[in-house]
């Protein structure tokens, strides 16, 4: 049973126009621009994370190193 | 026979990470050109050391390895380097606009679908390629970092006194 739906599974997802193939580096020059980017201003977010962690004073998450004092 | 299966091993290893033993040619191409689109060759440069650098607008460490590639350039054009930098932009304006601003003193050529860049197995965007004057491919580097700068450099002098 399971292997048949494995089987299907993988039949399925080879016949699903779904490319693993990875953008070639001469081809990044769309990826490469602003508007691209997952954070707008990497300094801004720095500050509003760094606040927002200081402010909740806990710690994780974001991999702070501090144990919930306040202090990071 | 124990003894020598170490050795063998040792070997092997040997064979499957040290790059390839003799070098190999070059894959040749021909490009358009800026700012007067004349073409460049890599078979026209045979007897020349051609440094072959695959770079684009859209990448800040290749714009930033421009100055040192100007001053290579400038001090061994004389001794029989050619600087050959192509560009992977798809569009011819980001360079026109690109050069004008820059005005570099070695070449600069467009390679727009990247085929070159296939048949040069690029990995990373700068990248570069050292072809001796026999036309070997003999230095690959990725990257463009000052540290890097005295190492090419030493590279490129080493092959201009073959």
């Amino acid at each position: 049973m399971i292997k048949t739906f494995l089987l299907a599974a993988g039949i399925g997802a080879s016949l699903s126009a779904c490319s693993l193939e990875p953008v070639q580096p001469w081809d990044r020059d769309i990826l490469a621009q602003q508007k691209m980017q997952l954070v707008a201003d990497p300094l801004e977010t720095y500050l509003d994370e760094h606040i927002y962690f200081s402010k909740e004073a806990s710690s994780g998450g974001q991999g702070v190193g501090g144990g919930g004092c306040g202090c990071n | 026979m124990s003894t020598r299966l170490p050795l063998l091993l040792v070997l092997l290893l040997c064979g499957f990470t040290s790059p390839t033993f003799g070098a190999e040619p070059a894959p040749d191409f021909t490009l358009p050109t800026f700012p007067d689109d004349a073409g460049i060759s890599l078979h026209d440069l045979k007897g020349r050391v051609v440094y072959l650098d695959f770079w684009a607008t859209w990448c800040p460490p290749c714009r930033k390895s421009f100055p040192w590639m100007d001053e290579m350039h400038a001090r061994y054009k004389d001794e029989g380097l050619t600087i050959i930098a192509v560009s992977v932009d798809k569009k011819r304006e980001l360079i026109e606009e690109f050069i004008n601003q820059r005005q570099p003193a070695f070449t600069v050529a467009h390679d727009p679908s990247g085929e070159i860049a296939k048949a040069y197995r690029l990995r990373g965007m700068p990248s570069s390629y050292l072809i001796d004057r026999n036309g070997l491919l003999v230095k690959t580097h990725l990257g463009f970092r000052d540290k890097d700068k005295a190492t090419m450099e030493a590279a490129i002098q080493a092959l201009l006194k073959k």
